[in-house]
């Protein structure tokens, strides 16, 4: 693999000795293991898929998912006991995957979302009976074409779309790695891994079809763009340092490298490399958080996307993006902090101004909601600026906090419906809270959280990032992100003026009774937010814990 | 550990709000007296903690700490002085009054469906507001304290927009719009307040590194603990603006007419009674407590806004033709009076502005909740639809008649001590301003004179030929207000004897002392007896 001296032609003369064989990989199965029930659950659910009959596969496929994601989630808990997030955090599977602190507390928050998303996927009750079987929110059968008689045929015959659940399963085992890899390709990969189970999820609605296949193919063409810049930086910066580890790389960066070779001599001085390289990973980053002005895939996506599946994207999508972002910069880039600072102020401030100022023009629930899962990241984001432990402690905790939110807000958006399926539009939603106060007090739960008022989650959070970022001497960025605070309050009041000072409609939506998979989903969301509101220490104490990144 | 009686007495009626709100669609009256229950037994709570509290001992009693938010530097810290006593006092007092008055206000219409229960949510979250507003008065924890400044808001806001005025309540579309708009600017202003303190709050954390009142304080008066001078100034902006907002002062005042317009005068009474109060008490804790020299720095300029808030606030009230907008005006001008008080920076203008929250409290909650009766039976807020009321409604009309004449701080009424010794205690500093802030006396005798010459004298208008007069429910609403009235009237000190120690400490965080006096005057508490008399 040495440099091979041109002069030497086509052939070398024979090694002396026996060739040294390439040595078996060290693999710990055990600190992997989360990731490995998942993926191995995935495949399984593949082979459920192909053998198990048809009507019992909707069962099987459910009971897999969830034993899947829980078990995992106990690995995580395991792993986090026996001080992998702490004392014992170390990098595995030769130094691809991190297990530290942040990783694992990622990985259950991942876990946990897509439990609650799961049983939203599960949800069999909205939508009325097609000749005798129950239905999801999922296309019979995805592959035929909308309206045709194919599709009829398969709504007759009651198919169901059961691979969801393995693809789901499938888009965790990449989200799962991706804040752990330690190196760019895993990176890669596993940004591969998650990203293209989520194309075909947003696909499959079962209503609005074309809407949706719409949205899959936007979704796929913007990521793969943004794909193509990741692995073009990696490249970049592989040329920089001669390495796609993120140890080797940061010690290039902070010139602390002791092994000094040629080539990297040659490359390690030309900083065109590098701040090239770095920008496209970053990019690639900031388009799967959302970020302005990588943002413009959400609204479409989020809109699109079968419901169930926009609450798990939006939750668990930006969970392993911000853990991935955060362990670039924290551990890759550190050495850069004074270049990319800057920026990253930049995309802050036109993420958090953009989406609340946006979103205030919206009449589409679901595209209200990803405009303010737009101007959220831009909250997190000035946790990420403030390049502290407190700092990733407050996005540890941020992003806990607003997953449960994002998807029991999207869970209650499948129940309100009409003769189309889910009453998507803002004025279906008028007087929603004389008719089902319920329904509507637990929405305003939600939104009162996305505002970020007291005594919710998204205060905690909020507060959190915000002190991060003016002890790191960030004020500007918190004046900025209370002032976009305020803007967004208004389109969120707007929602509650529109369900309970409103008349009601009289072809207005109906809500559907769920059953308990649903009412749990929005119930752990209530409870979750409401517990981070008025007591969250604990948290806060187990995200500081797990706020050191392990290198 | 002693026994918590401040956080029993903020989760009282909390406890209350959810008993109430559970009660089933059917039994709304049970929804009614249980509230009605849970309210007075707050404020035999709030008596409670009125006489365990001792005027001459130190200046947080009562005070429980406790760990809650370690990594915010955030701890559940509760104390209260004179000023926080005779408010929560105020809060518990009034809370039943506004029950009773709003007894059949949230009545379902028969066009409601009959899972949405008005009545039960009604009660609950003026129960809820109820809890917010005493653990505001008790927290000595700046975060702890903004957390109930913030998220009282959220039921005061559905209180606004979803209960609105009976007098133009049903089907009447442009009725809903406005009241909707109105809870909607009411919100808005009092968030941006708040999302604006927020940045403020959390400077103060990165400067003083934790939320307590009584370590920061002491820190600044040991002077180990320093803020740049810049700092400390946009750090009191900060605060200030979210009080201003709250208070309300001129030129942020504007959602206030409307909130008091379109809600029922029940809500009003909350607003502007109780509510409200807490910005005044604000300004009075923290922004002269954390931040002493960037209050004096802005005292001319807060002195100025205060003055045009009394001064317009009572001309704009004179041309008011909506009894409860009317009301609204008159109650900017007398925040403006309380502001005054407080950054008049002398003993007499601080205990006469705490005092003048409290009689304020009561005056306004007496002219309001008559208001409301007065326009339930005729169905219109305008003024111009009355007259000769009076004659049909003698006790009505009386009572309407001392609740104005105790708004325009008649002698021998309460507001009358308090608003005496707001203006001397201006004037004792700021002559000048003392003089202008006088207007304000003899516009309020304009506008509630000429209101109720309009409405209660004169020939006898045909619609309102019919009205009747108060029944008991209400006589038993107006009676004990009124009898309060004339009580604190004459004899104010039991209220002084509590307050004036607090003030002496506020007096001593902004290192002030009162200017001396020209003419030899006795002690404080004594001239306040003479004022009295």
């Amino acid at each position: 693999m040495s440099t091979v001296t041109a002069a030497q032609g086509l052939w070398t003369l024979a090694a002396e000795g026996p060739v040294d064989r390439i040595p078996t990989p060290v693999i710990e199965y055990a600190q992997l293991a989360p990731t490995l029930i998942v993926l191995g659950a995935a495949i399984l659910g593949v082979l459920v898929e192909a053998f198990v009959p048809r009507k019992s596969r909707y069962y099987v496929q459910v009971f897999l998912a969830v034993a899947a994601l829980a078990s995992a989630f106990a690995a995580v808990v395991g792993l986090a006991a026996g001080g992998y997030g702490s004392t014992k955090a170390q990098v595995a599977a030769m130094g691809a995957i991190a297990v530290d602190g942040p990783a694992l507390f990622l990985q259950g928050t991942i876990l946990l979302a897509s439990i609650v998303a799961v049983f939203t996927f599960a949800e069999r009750r909205l939508d009325p009976e097609a000749h005798g079987s129950r239905v999801d929110s999922f296309a019979a059968q995805a592959a035929s074409v909308p309206g045709s008689e194919s599709e009829k045929a398969a709504v007759k015959a009651g198919f169901t779309t059961t691979e969801v659940y393995p693809l789901a399963l499938f888009a965790v085992a990449g989200m799962l790695i991706f804040p752990a890899a330690n190196d760019l390709l895993t990176l890669f990969i596993a940004l591969e891994v998650f990203s293209l189970p989520l194309y075909l999820l947003c696909a499959v609605a079962r209503r609005h079809r074309l809407m949706s296949q719409e949205a899959a193919v936007k979704y796929f063409l913007l990521g793969a763009f943004s794909s193509a810049f990741l692995l073009f930086g990696i490249a970049l910066l592989y040329g920089y340092a001669g390495s796609v580890s993120y140890a080797v790389i940061a010690d290039v960066v902070d010139g602390t490298v002791t092994k000094i070779d040629p080539a990297l001599a040659s490359t390690m001085g030309n900083d065109a490399l590098l701040l090239i390289g770095g920008a496209l990973i970053l990019m690639g980053l900031l388009f799967k958080v959302g970020a302005v002005p990588f943002h413009m895939w959400t609204p479409d996506v989020y809109q699109g996307a079968p419901t169930p599946v926009t609450g798990f994207m939006a939750a668990a999508t930006k969970v392993a993006a911000f853990g991935a972002l955060l362990r670039l910069l924290y551990v890759v880039l550190p050495g850069l902090r004074w270049d990319w600072r800057p920026v990253m102020w930049g995309v802050a401030i036109v993420t958090m101004l953009a989406g609340a100022v946006i979103a205030v023009t919206q009449t589409d629930v679901k595209r209200l909601l990803a405009y303010s899962s737009i101007a959220h990241a831009g909250f997190i984001l000035a946790g990420v600026i403030a390049t502290s432990a407190e700092g990733v402690k407050s996005v540890l905790f941020y992003l806990g906090a607003y997953s449960f939110v994002t998807i029991g807000a999207f869970a209650v958006v499948t129940l309100v419906r009409d003769a189309g399926g889910e009453a998507t539009h803002l004025s279906k939603w008028a007087g929603l809270g004389r008719r089902s106060p319920l329904t509507a007090a637990v929405f305003a739960v939600f939104l009162l959280a996305f505002a970020g008022i007291p005594l919710t989650s998204g205060f905690s959070g909020k507060f959190a990032v915000f002190k991060a970022a003016a002890e790191s001497g960030a004020g500007a960025l918190v004046v900025v992100g209370v002032i976009s605070s305020a803007i967004a309050a208004f389109f969120y009041v707007r929602v509650i003026v529109l369900m309970f000072f409103s008349e009601p409609k009289a072809d207005g939506p109906t809500v559907a009774v769920p059953s308990p998979l649903t009412m749990t989903t929005i119930a752990v969301g209530v409870a979750v937010t409401l517990v981070l509101g008025v007591a969250p220490q604990y948290f806060l104490e187990l995200a500081g814990q797990a706020s050191t990144f392990v290198r | 550990m002693n026994f918590p009686l401040l956080t029993v007495t903020a989760a009282l009626p909390a406890v209350g709000a959810i008993l109430t709100a559970a009660v089933p669609a059917a039994r709304r009256t049970l929804a009614k007296w249980l509230a009605l229950l849970f309210s007075l037994a707050t404020l035999a709570l709030a008596v409670l903690v009125a006489i365990r509290f001792e005027p001459g001992g130190d200046r947080y009693q009562l005070t429980e700490s406790r760990a809650w938010i370690a990594d915010f530097g955030v701890r559940y810290e509760l104390g209260v002085d004179g000023i926080g006593v005779v408010l929560i006092a105020l809060t518990a007092l009034l809370i039943p009054f506004v029950i009773a008055a709003g007894w059949n206000d949230a009545d379902p219409l028969e066009t409601h469906s009959s899972r949405w229960r008005p009545t039960q949510g009604f009660f609950a979250l003026i129960l809820l507001v109820e809890a917010m507003v005493i653990i505001s008065f008790e927290a000595t924890d700046v975060f702890l304290f903004y957390i109930f400044f913030e998220a009282m808001l959220i039921p005061m806001y559905f209180l606004i927009g979803g209960f609105g005025d009976r007098a133009h309540s049903g089907s009447d579309e442009n009725a809903a719009a406005q009241r909707s708009y109105a809870a909607v600017k009411f919100l808005l202003y009092n968030l941006a307040g708040g999302l604006i303190m927020l940045a403020a709050v959390i400077g103060l954390y990165v400067v003083a590194g934790n939320f307590s009142l009584q370590e920061i304080t002491a820190a600044r008066a040991a002077g180990t603990l320093d803020m740049a001078t810049n700092t400390e100034r946009w750090l009191f902006l900060g605060f200030f603006f979210a009080f201003a907002v709250k208070a309300p002062l001129w030129p942020l005042h504007t959602w206030l007419p409307n909130a008091m317009g379109e809600a029922t005068a029940p809500v009003a009474v909350l607003i502007t009674a109780v509510v409200d109060k807490v910005g005044t008490f604000a300004m009075l804790r923290f922004c002269l407590g954390l931040f002493p020299e960037a209050s004096k720095w802005a005292t001319p300029v807060i002195l100025v806004l205060a003055l045009i808030s009394i001064v317009y606030g009572a001309l704009v009230a004179v041309g008011q033709r909506d009894i409860k907008r009317l009301v609204a005006y008159a109650s900017i001008s007398h925040f403006g009076f309380i502001v005054l008080g407080i950054f008049a920076m002398t003993s007499q203008g601080q205990s006469g502005a705490t005092l003048y929250m409290v009689n304020h409290g009561i005056s306004t909650a007496a002219l309001m909740l008559v208001a409301g009766f007065l326009i339930s039976r005729r169905g219109s807020r305008l003024i111009a639809d009355y007259g000769g009321v009076q004659k049909v409604a003698p006790v009505l009309a009386g009572t309407f008649l001392i609740g104005g004449l105790a708004t325009l701080s008649l002698p021998g009424l309460a507001p009358f001590v308090s608003e005496f010794l707001v203006l001397v205690g201006t004037f004792s500093r700021y002559p000048v301003v003392g003089i202008i802030a006088t207007t304000g006396i003899v516009l309020a005798a304009l506008y509630t004179l000429v209101l109720y010459q309009r409405t209660m004298t004169g020939p006898v208008k045909e619609e309102v030929r019919t009205m009747p007069d108060l029944h008991l429910r209400e006589v038993l609403v107006v009676a004990p207000l009124i009898v309060l009235l004339i009580g604190l009237g004459v004899y104010p000190k039991p209220l002084t004897d509590i307050v004036n120690p607090a003030v002496q400490h506020t007096m001593s965080d902004v290192k002030q002392t009162d200017p001396a006096p020209e003419v030899a005057v006795e002690a404080v508490p004594a001239k306040n007896g003479e004022a009295a008399k």
